[in-house]
């Protein structure tokens, strides 16, 4: 279910990019690929694990559910704090300041 | 058991080659390489993102299934030595395959970037790198 989760989340954030490319002020470029990473590496987990093992290649239950959501919550952490940190509209060095 | 631990070997030893280029591409000035008009450092920042953003993402699936824990020795399998020799079989399968399948996505990214900015005269490339 995670793979399911990161995949569409890597296809909307990409999409978002998109629209907004080819300005990349809040780092939308950073996050698809961090998306993207993770759902290519499950990809080649769930297929590896597969054909070697066989069972279900989706795992659907309420624990990979959760597992989806807080991997997608840490991307979405990550993500801001790289943009805090970089801070593309000052708004950190602006409020630092007074 | 492990098998984010071979990408997370790439990432550290791509982003430590990009910080090299990058030094490099500001000594030398604006230097481009091939005719593509991309710089090298920003065609390993495309990889080096792929592979952070997969490690840490499959650092939490690890921990979630109680495979990776935050004290020593880190690795859940190694506290039973029965366990080594599937964990160490893993890693040399399935992280070897998502470190080559995420960098052979990486090689055609470039490959479709580089032909698309041949395509685009000289002073558009500038700008779109530049964002």
């Amino acid at each position: 279910m995670w793979l399911i989760m990161t995949a569409l989340a890597a296809i909307i954030t990409t999409a978002v990019w998109y629209v907004k490319a080819p300005d990349d002020k809040y780092k939308l470029g950073l996050l698809s690929l961090f998306f993207w990473g993770a759902t290519l590496m499950w990809l080649v987990d769930h297929v590896m694990a597969y054909v070697s093992e066989g069972g279900e290649f989706f795992e659907i239950n309420l624990d990979a559910t959760l597992l989806g959501v807080a991997v997608i919550i840490l991307a979405l952490f990550v993500w801001e704090i790289v943009l805090l940190v970089s801070d593309p509209k000052r708004v950190l060095k602006r409020a630092l300041k007074r | 058991m492990a098998c984010f631990l071979v990408p997370m070997g790439e990432a550290i030893v791509t982003t430590a080659v990009q910080k090299v280029v990058e030094k490099r591409e500001k000594r030398i000035g604006e230097e481009k390489t091939g005719s593509a008009g991309l710089k090298w450092s920003q065609k390993l920042s495309w990889l080096n993102k792929l592979l952070w953003g997969g490690v840490i993402l499959l650092a939490l699936e690890h921990v979630w299934h109680g495979e990776v824990v935050p004290w020593p020795p880190f690795l859940t399998a190694t506290e039973n030595p029965a366990n080594v020799a599937p964990m160490l079989h893993e890693i040399a399968t399935f992280g070897v395959a998502m470190a080559v399948t995420v960098t052979a996505i990486w090689a055609i990214m470039v490959k479709v970037a580089e032909r698309k900015a041949r395509a685009i005269p000289e002073a558009k490339v500038e700008a779109v790198s530049r964002g």
